[in-house]
C-alpha cells in the first residue's frame, strides 16, 4: 500500500463524511431523545421502511442484549412504523422522504447519525431483519463483549450475514408481529461460503449461502456480499463505505487473522425470508431504489416464481451460538 | 488478625468496596491504594463510603501506569502502613480491586496458619520461563525504558533496538539475581520488613525504577534474598492471554471457579453480579464444596489461546483467512484424489467405497456438474453441485467440502477432462493424497467408436492438460503425497498399488482385499496408440505398450480380472 493510495483512501473517507454532512438536511427529527444517551451506552443505528410488523421483536431482542438507545431513520414508511417508534422511550427517530438510492442506499444518513451521536460509543448498525449473535450471547450481555474488546484494544467486530429461511415455501408460514422470526426461519447453510480479499480496502468479500445457491447459481459473481462489520467503537472520523460491509480508515476492516489464528467474531442472523418477503420484494422492485439496479430483487422475483423453497437436504437447523461456533461460522477467538 | 490484605484499586469502586468489606468482616485488615489518576471526588466518595469500617485504611496515592514503578511504590506504601498499623498481621496478601475471594477467608487463614513461615510468591529466574510480553525477559533488567510501551510503542521498540546495537547494559546491583513472576503474592511479615527496611533499599529502588514492569520482579527478586521458605506459586488464580492481559471471569464461569483450588481469582468482570453475590455472601461457607479441578480452568484458557493463535486448520471464515502458503495444509483433513482409475476400471468408485469406509465421489470438477457421492445434488454444508458456483472459486469449494465432511474420509476422481484450476491447489496441499495413472484417459477414447480425427484431437488436448497437471505435482512446491504410475507400469501389476490404496484410505476390516475392481478390456490398445502415433499425435503418458497383439500372458492379465489375492 503506497503513500498515494493511502492518500486516495483518505480523500475518499473525507468525501463520504462531507456527503453525510450535506445529506443531514434530508433528515427531519420526529422524536429526538438523544440527550438521554450517557457515555457508556450501547447504541443501535438502523434505517428502515415499512417494518412495523418486525419492530416489537427487534426492539425486544436488542434491549435484552443491553442496547440502551436506538437511533432510527424512517424512510417514508406508510404502515405505522413512525408512530410505533415515536412511542418508544429509548428510540430517537428521524424521517425522510428523500431518495434512498441517492443517499447511497441510506449510508449517507447512517454516517451522519453515527458522526453526530455515536462518537465514543460502541455502535451496532443493523437492519430490522438482522439479529446479532456473538460468543456467549446466551450468558453475557453485549457490554461484556465490548468491555473485553476495549481491554484488547479492538475497535471493530465482524459478523457475517447468515441467511435464515424456513423449510418449505416462504409464504407457507405467516409471521405474526412480536413473534421470534427465528422460530419460523430457523434453517441456514452451514458451509458454502467463499471468500476473496479486497486488496484496496483490506476487507474480505464473502459470498454464498442460500441466495447464491438458488438465485445466483448461474452468475455467482453477482451474488450479494455477506461480510459485515456492524459493531464498531465509533469515532467521528470513521465512515462506512458500502453498507456495513467495510469502512474507512481501512485498518478497521482487519477483523480477521492472517496467520492462521481466529479472531473473535459473531454473526448477523438475517431473517429476510419470511412470509412478508415476496410482497416486499415486489414493492422494492417497483421502487427501484436498491443496489445495482435492484438486480438482486429481480433475481428474487424470478426465483420465487418457479421454486420458492430455499431448504435443501443439507440445511442446518439453528440451535444456538455454540453450534455456529463448532460449524466454523463464527469464533470465540481468545475470549473464554 | 493474622492475615492482612492490600488492595490496589483504580476502577469499579463499588465492587472494590464490596470485596474490602468482605475481607474486613472476616477479620482481615485492609489497606487500599487508589491510583492517583482517579479524580479527587471519586476518591473522596469511595473513602467516605468505607469510613465506617475501622480496619480499612487508605494509603498514600501514587500514579500507577501499567508496567511502571508506580505499582511497586503503591504496594510499598500500602505494605508499610499495614505493618505499622496492625501488629498482629503475620501474612500480607496483595490483591487488586478486581480480585474475588473464591474460598471462605477462614480457610485461607487456616491454610496460612499451618504454614506460618512460608512466602507464597511466584518467582522464577528469567531464562527459565516463557512468559514474556514484547520478547523481553533478561533485557527487562539490563536496558533502559524511557518510553511507555502502551502509548509510545514505536519509540519503545526503536529505543530497545538501539540499545541492543550499542550493547548497552545496566549493571545489576551486587547480590541480586533477577526473578520474575505473578505480581499477586502473599508474604510473611518478616520477609516484608526485611525488604522494606533493608539498608540497601534506596539502591535497590533506584535500580528497579528503571526496570521494565518492576511489579513483576521487585518483590519476586528481593524475596529470594530474605525469605527463609519460598513457595513459588501464587495463591491468586490469574490467567493471561497471548497479549499478556489477564483473562476475565464472567457469571458463566461460576462452576469453574468453584472447582478451582485457588483462594482468590482475578480478574472478575465488574458486572458479574452472580459471581460477586455467590462468593461474597455469608452463605459462601455453606456452599457445597466440590472437588477441586484446577486443570479444567487451565484447559479452557489454553484452548482459547490456541484458537486465537493457531485456529482450526482448513477453516476459512470471516475472522480467519490465512495468507496463502502460510499454512502447511490448506484444508482440514486428509483426502484422496484418483486420476485415471475410473477410466481404467469399470467399477472403481463402487469398489472403492465397498472396500473402504470412505465417501467416494465421482469427478467433483466435471465441467457439467460436481458429481457428489450417491448422486446427491448437494453435500454437507449445503454445497451445491452447480458448476458455475464451484468454478467461481474452486479452491474454496474444495476447502469447504473437506471442512464440512471432517471426520469422514473423502475420495474423488480427477482427470484431464475436468475443470483444471484446482490442480495446483491440490498438488500444493499437504493433506492431499494423489494417485495418478498417467495416460488412462486414453482408454475411454480407445473404447469409443467416434470419428478417429475427433479422437486424435481430443487425445492431444487431454495429453497436454495432463502433462500440465503432472508438472504441478512434480514441482518442488508440491506438498501433497503423490504417486504416479504410467499406465503400462500400472497394469503390469495392479494389485499391489490397489492394496496400498485400500490400506491408506482405510479398510473396514484390517484385512486383505477380498475383491478387486474390474479392469476394462485393453485388447488392441497397443494398436490404438500406434494409430494415434501414425496420425502424428505421440501419446507418451501411458508408457510403452507393445503394438502387436498381446502375448498370451499379458492377454490373460488384461481379461476381466478375477480377484487375485495374496494368501498368507
Amino acid at each position: 500500500m503506497g503513500a498515494l493510495s493511502t492518500y486516495r483512501l483518505r480523500l475518499q473517507r473525507k468525501r463520504w463524511r462531507i456527503r453525510a454532512f450535506r445529506k443531514r438536511r434530508n433528515l427531519t427529527p420526529v422524536s429526538d431523545r438523544t440527550e438521554k444517551i450517557v457515555s457508556s451506552d450501547l447504541i443501535v443505528v438502523s434505517t428502515m421502511r415499512n417494518e412495523r410488523v418486525r419492530l416489537p421483536f427487534f426492539l425486544q431482542y436488542y434491549r435484552e442484549m443491553g442496547i440502551k438507545h436506538f437511533l432510527i431513520i424512517d424512510n417514508n414508511s406508510t404502515d405505522g412504523t413512525a408512530e410505533y417508534l415515536t412511542a418508544q422511550p429509548d428510540v430517537s427517530l428521524w424521517s425522510t422522504n428523500a431518495s434512498y438510492k441517492r443517499a447511497r442506499f441510506g449510508m449517507d444518513w447512517v454516517n451522519w447519525i453515527l458522526m453526530r451521536y455515536c462518537h465514543g460509543h460502541w455502535t451496532l448498525t443493523v437492519d430490522p431483519d438482522e439479529f446479532f449473535v456473538y460468543p456467549f450471547c446466551d450468558t453475557r450481555p453485549l457490554n461484556a463483549l465490548t468491555d473485553w474488546l476495549d481491554a484488547s484494544s479492538i475497535r471493530t467486530f465482524s459478523a457475517m450475514l447468515l441467511d435464515m429461511y424456513p423449510k418449505g415455501r416462504i409464504d407457507e408460514f405467516t409471521y405474526e408481529s412480536g413473534q421470534n422470526p427465528l422460530d419460523v426461519a430457523c434453517w441456514f447453510d452451514a458451509g458454502n461460503y467463499t471468500i476473496q480479499k479486497n486488496q484496496r480496502f483490506g476487507n474480505l468479500w464473502i459470498q454464498g449461502g442460500p441466495r447464491a445457491r438458488t438465485f445466483f447459481k448461474d452468475d455467482p459473481q453477482r451474488a450479494p456480499a455477506l461480510n459485515k462489520i456492524p459493531l464498531v467503537k465509533w469515532d467521528r472520523r470513521y465512515a462506512y463505505v458500502s453498507s456495513t460491509h467495510h469502512l474507512l480508515p481501512r485498518g478497521l476492516n482487519l477483523v480477521y487473522d492472517e496467520w492462521g489464528g481466529e479472531k473473535a467474531s459473531g454473526l448477523l442472523l438475517h431473517t429476510k425470508f419470511l412470509s412478508t418477503f415476496p410482497e416486499k420484494a415486489e414493492e422494492e422492485l417497483k421502487r427501484r431504489q436498491h443496489y445495482a439496479g435492484s438486480k438482486e430483487y429481480k433475481a428474487y422475483a424470478n426465483g420465487f416464481a418457479d421454486n420458492p423453497d430455499l431448504w435443501c437436504t443439507w440445511s442446518e437447523r439453528y440451535m444456538n451460538w455454540r453450534q455456529l461456533e463448532i460449524l466454523g461460522l463464527m469464533s470465540k477467538g481468545n475470549w473464554a | 488478625m493474622s492475615l492482612g490484605v492490600l488492595m490496589l484499586v483504580h476502577t469499579a469502586f463499588d465492587r472494590a468496596e464490596e470485596v474490602a468489606r468482605h475481607w474486613a468482616k472476616n477479620g482481615c485488615p485492609v489497606i487500599i491504594h487508589v491510583d492517583h489518576a482517579v479524580p479527587k471526588e471519586t476518591y473522596d466518595l469511595f473513602q467516605s463510603n468505607l469510613s465506617d469500617v475501622t480496619t480499612i485504611l487508605f494509603c498514600k496515592r501514587h500514579r500507577c501506569e501499567w508496567g511502571t514503578w508506580g505499582l511497586v511504590a503503591a504496594t510499598q506504601s500500602a505494605a508499610e502502613l499495614m505493618l505499622e498499623q496492625f501488629d498482629q498481621v503475620r501474612h500480607v496478601y496483595l490483591s487488586s480491586g478486581s480480585c474475588l475471594p473464591l474460598r471462605p477467608v477462614s480457610e485461607l487463614r487456616e491454610y496460612l496458619d499451618e504454614r506460618p513461615n512460608v512466602d507464597f510468591i511466584e518467582s522464577a529466574t528469567t531464562p527459565d520461563v516463557p512468559w514474556t510480553v514484547g520478547g523481553l525477559s533478561e533485557e527487562r533488567f539490563t536496558l533502559f525504558f524511557p518510553f511507555s510501551w502502551r502509548e509510545r510503542r514505536f519509540w519503545f521498540d526503536k529505543f530497545v533496538h538501539l540499545q541492543r546495537i550499542l550493547g548497552i547494559k545496566r549493571r545489576i546491583p551486587r547480590g541480586l539475581v533477577p526473578h520474575m513472576g505473578s505480581q499477586w503474592w502473599c508474604l510473611t511479615r518478616s520477609t516484608l520488613i526485611n525488604i522494606l527496611k533493608s539498608p540497601n533499599r534506596r539502591s535497590f529502588d533506584r535500580y528497579f525504577k528503571r526496570v521494565w514492569i518492576p511489579d513483576e520482579s521487585y518483590f519476586q527478586t528481593l524475596t529470594r534474598l530474605y525469605s527463609t521458605q519460598v513457595e513459588s506459586r501464587s495463591l491468586t488464580l490469574s490467567k493471561f492471554d497471548f497479549q499478556g492481559k489477564p483473562h476475565i471471569f464472567y457469571d458463566d464461569h461460576l462452576q469453574l471457579l468453584r472447582r478451582s483450588d485457588c483462594f482468590v481469582a482475578r480478574k472478575i468482570w465488574p458486572q458479574a453480579n452472580e459471581l460477586y453475590s455467590k462468593f461474597l455472601s455469608d452463605g459462601a461457607e455453606a456452599m457445597p464444596r466440590q472437588d477441586p479441578n484446577p486443570g479444567k480452568i487451565d484447559r479452557i484458557f489454553s484452548r482459547a489461546l490456541d484458537r486465537r493463535v493457531r485456529g482450526r486448520p482448513g477453516l476459512y471464515m470471516h475472522s480467519r483467512y490465512p495468507n496463502k502458503s502460510w499454512q502447511k495444509g490448506v484444508t482440514a483433513e486428509r483426502y484422496f484424489v484418483f486420476q485415471g482409475f475410473s477410466d481404467l476400471f469399470e467399477d472403481f468408485q463402487v469398489w472403492l467405497s465397498q472396500a473402504t469406509n470412505a465417501q467416494v465421489h465421482g469427478h467433483l470438477f466435471k465441467p457439467a456438474k460436481a458429481e457428489f457421492a450417491d448422486r446427491q445434488t448437494s453435500l454437507n454444508g449445503a454445497i451445491s453441485n452447480a458448476p458455475k458456483l464451484r468454478d467461481a472459486n474452486p479452491n474454496a469449494f474444495l476447502a469447504n467440502l473437506i471442512w464440512n465432511t471432517r471426520g469422514a474420509r473423502q475420495c474423488f476422481q480427477f482427470g484431464p477432462s475436468d475443470s483444471q484450476p484446482i490442480a495446483k491447489f491440490i498438488a500444493n496441499d499437504a493433506n492431499a493424497r494423489i494417485n495418478v495413472v498417467t495416460g488412462a484417459w486414453a482408454v475411454p477414447l480407445f473404447r469409443s467408436n467416434k470419428d478417429f480425427s475427433l479422437i486424435r484431437a481430443k487425445a492431444a488436448r487431454l495429453q497436454k492438460i495432463e502433462t500440465e497437471a503432472l508438472r504441478h505435482m512434480r514441482a518442488p512446491t508440491a506438498k501433497a503425497r503423490i504417486k504416479i504410475w504410467s499406465m503400462a507400469e500400472f497394469i503390469e501389476a495392479p494389485m499391489e498399488p490397489l492394496q496400498a490404496i485400500v490400506d491408506e484410505v482405510g479398510n473396514k476390516q484390517p484385512e486383505l482385499m477380498l475383491t478387486s475392481p474390474t479392469m476394462r478390456s485393453l485388447d488392441g490398445f497397443g494398436q490404438f496408440l500406434q494409430k494415434l502415433k501414425n496420425e502424428g499425435m505421440h501419446p507418451y503418458l501411458m508408457g510403452d505398450f507393445p503394438v502387436e497383439a498381446p502375448t498370451k500372458s499379458t492377454a490373460e492379465r488384461s481379461k476381466p480380472r478375477k480377484p487375485y489375492l495374496v494368501k498368507k
